[in-house]
């Protein structure tokens, strides 16, 4: 025991104080926080860029005005211009783009272009197809002949937006939102692809480096070689939960700093105090909306949080780490009986497909648990443990009954001490072949050999 | 007294075996050459000495009683195939393995500092392995092997990398750790060092002993009753009933003649007709190189087999 924690040891401070690891460790937080940030950051800052767009109608005025100014674009209607008078030179006369509306909008669709020097964002181009699409609807209702047609168009304008509610058998009421359950179980589903495969071979290069030095049969000439394998397995594992710890503290340090600091310093305050307007439902305070953030995006972001609250997160937290644990143990094992297995890392091909494919087929059935969890291909890949470390997680935030995680995790564990017994024999003789290139047949003997 | 022993050791791999029967008996405190061309089950037998593997079937001793785990720290080996961590330091190399080999880390500190000053290798403590040549690395190897201060000690090829200054100061390092009471076991194809230091060998050769003894009654046993004499000035002794000219060659003012004594050959006979033919600066019985007794032994055993 003495002797693995000694191994343990040196897998570990030998990881941890390399360049690579450090330099990783405080560059993927940076990453991860940008995925948030930036979002964010162009919010608000959209206003910078206006783009003037000149508006043509061939002789006719059915559209002016009709296609409001936005934070970020201004439409001018230009009465009597041609297309041909302008199209060559609208950069020079200051605009962004040039809108051409032909008379046969309403019959046709397809009556309307929009030039300009550069591909136009797709927002633009939803704003003014919306614009338009409601004007034609309302020009052809006008045709219709219907008395306080304005009126009606006002009350009748309509915005549906679902509001998804869990009841759990007791009768408890949680707000939810499948949308943050799903971007909860692609992260879980991917991030624990990503540490296994990333940790695991981790494991495999160390067997090799071991290997190709020679000095593993030094070492094995003092400790068992399953304890040899089980120290570095152990170890790495040790490695790959400080960088994982390192990351999430990191993460949640930079999005906070840059959050209290980068956005409009009004936007905290709204949000905080919006949780007291709603509980009275009162309106909201005159001004609001005249703020960089309308009053719709912030209710929007609360109930996000709060819902984002009403997820298991204990049960969450739980299952990644055990799965991180038993889903590394399981892949670092094989990955170590194959580092043992070849004398180099381009050797190692034909032995790592049949331990990808579980992965990968994991990962993407995952992804397609996203949209339906209770499929059965979903069932079955997240109880067969090779790929159930990365079905389950991407499961967990649409609720799986108990049983069925109690199932996925008793067959993890049995499945893992059979697979560290298997790479252990192999690893045990692997390591000292040298110069061979050895085949599936050739490992089948290994399994085989006693003492 | 026998420090260690292996008894009718048997071991198969799936295609072939690699030791099929072999016996060794290792006298404490000697150097004990275990030899053998490529391929004929040395590194086997040295493997499952250490524990590495398991003998199908036969019996280790070690210092009479039967060998168990534990008994690694008893036991130091330099295997053929060796190296060490590329990116780690030297001493924190060091320390790491003592430390598998059971010692303290105040007790590996104490020892090491003591080894890399005798092997004048003090200053390279804080260097990365990567940065050190060959020969130098495998001095840091053989630290690592004797640290623990074992009662046997296993070497495999231990002076391939190093220069001849090197190869002479852990020459001499092995027969001081003899002198302090280790026993050795040698392997190696480098027949001159055989010579120098081994007291007994043993021949494996395609899984069998076919040659054990000491190395003295071995040269022996093979000479063939012949001597090297150098005459001053150009002298070739004829033959008469006594002994036969093998050889007689002139270079540099001296003669280096080999004769072969008759089987009823009278050596005071020889030397009388030698010191008449010239003056003799030297006479000496020409024992065969351990060098030429391998290729011997080893060539008449493949004939035989090749025979039936």
């Amino acid at each position: 025991m003495n002797k693995i924690s000694l191994i343990i040891r040196r897998e570990y401070i030998t990881r941890v104080r390399k360049k690579s690891f450090i330099i990783m460790t405080l560059l993927t937080p940076l990453l991860f926080a940008l995925i948030f940030i930036v979002p964010a950051l162009v919010m608000s800052s959209e206003d910078k860029d206006f783009k003037k767009i000149a508006v043509i109608e061939d002789n006719s005025d059915l559209f002016t005005n009709v296609i409001p100014d936005t934070k970020d674009t201004g439409f001018e209607y230009l009465a009597g211009v041609r297309l041909d008078d302008i199209k060559n030179n609208f950069t020079e006369m200051g605009y962004y783009g040039v809108l051409y509306i032909s008379p046969q909008i309403i019959t046709t669709p397809n009556a309307i272009q929009l030039i300009s020097r550069k591909q136009p964002p797709i927002g633009l181009l939803d704003h003014i197809s919306g614009s338009l699409e409601k004007e034609i609807e309302k020009q052809k209702l006008l045709a219709y002949n219907i008395e306080n047609l304005d009126e009606i168009l006002k009350t009748i304008n309509t915005s549906v937006r679902i509001q998804t509610i869990k009841i759990d058998d007791a009768g408890g009421v949680t707000e939810t939102s499948t949308g943050i359950s799903m971007a909860l179980a692609y992260l879980s589903g991917f991030l624990m692809y990503m540490l296994v495969f990333m940790f695991g071979s981790m494991v495999m290069r160390g067997v090799i480096e071991e290997k190709t030095s020679r000095i593993v049969e030094v070492i094995v000439s003092s400790v068992k070689p399953v304890q040899l394998m089980l120290g570095k397995i152990i170890g790495v594992a040790l490695v790959g939960l400080t960088q994982f710890s390192i990351w999430i503290l990191l993460t949640l340090a930079i999005i906070t700093v840059v959050r209290t600091s980068v956005l409009p310093a009004g936007t905290m305050e709204q949000i905080q105090q919006l949780p007291q307007s709603f509980a009275g439902d009162n309106p909201l305070p005159a001004g609001t909306e005249t703020t960089a953030i309308s009053a719709d995006q912030i209710t929007e972001f609360q109930s996000m949080f709060a819902n984002a609250m009403n997820q298991p997160w204990g049960l969450i937290i739980f299952c990644f780490i055990f799965y991180f644990i038993t889903g590394y143990l399981l892949y670092a094992s094989l990955f170590a009986a194959i580092g043992s297995a070849v004398d180099n890392e381009t050797e190692t091909q034909q032995f790592m497909l049949p331990v990808t494919i579980p992965i990968i087929l994991g990962l993407i059935v995952a992804m397609g648990t996203m949209q339906n969890p209770e499929s059965s291909l979903s069932f079955w890949f997240s109880i067969i443990p090779l790929t159930s470390p990365i079905v389950m997680v991407a499961r967990i935030p649409f609720d799986v009954p108990a049983w069925e995680i109690a199932l996925s995790m008793a067959l993890m564990i049995v499945t893992i001490a059979g697979c560290i017994w298997m790479a252990a024999k192999i690893y045990r003789t692997g390591i000292l072949m040298y110069g061979k290139k050895t085949s599936y047949k050739e490992l089948w003997k290994w399994l085989t050999y006693k003492g | 007294m026998t420090l260690f022993e292996a008894q009718n050791v048997t071991k198969r791999f799936a295609t072939q075996t690699a030791l099929d029967g072999v016996s060794i008996s290792v006298p404490e405190q000697s150097i004990y050459g275990l030899l053998g061309p490529n391929g004929a089950g040395k590194t086997t037998l040295i493997r499952i000495i250490n524990q590495i593997t398991a003998p199908d079937t036969g019996s280790l001793f070690l210092s009479g009683r039967p060998l168990k785990p534990a008994d690694v720290h008893n036991i130091g080996y330099l295997p053929e195939e060796r190296g060490l961590y590329k990116k780690m330091k030297v001493g924190e190399q060091a320390l790491y393995l003592a430390q598998l080999k059971g010692l303290s880390h105040a007790e590996a500190m104490r020892r090491l500092k003591y080894w890399f000053k005798k092997l004048e290798i003090t200053g390279w403590w804080d260097k990365k392995v990567e940065e050190l040549s060959k020969g130098m690395q495998q001095k840091v190897q053989f630290v690592t092997t004797v640290l623990h201060e074992p009662k046997l000690l296993i070497f495999d090829e231990p002076f391939t990398g190093f220069d001849p200054i090197n190869v002479k100061q852990i020459k001499e390092e092995i027969l001081f750790l003899r002198e302090r009471g280790a026993t050795i076991i040698f392997s190696t194809h480098n027949m001159s060092s055989v010579e120098e230091l081994c007291d007994n060998i043993t021949l494996i050769n395609k899984a069998n002993t076919i040659l054990e003894g000491s190395v003295e009654k071995i040269r022996n046993d093979w000479a063939a009753n012949e001597y090297d004499i150098v005459f001053a000035g150009e002298v070739t002794p004829s033959g008469n009933g006594h002994f036969s000219v093998m050889s007689s060659a002139f270079d540099d003012g001296k003669s280096a003649v080999r004769i072969r004594a008759a089987e009823s050959g009278d050596t005071n006979e020889i030397i009388r007709a030698m010191t008449t033919a010239g003056r003799v600066v030297s006479f000496n019985p020409s024992l065969p190189s351990m060098n030429e007794i391998f290729i011997r032994v080893v060539e008449k055993k493949n004939k035989e087999a090749a025979k039936n």
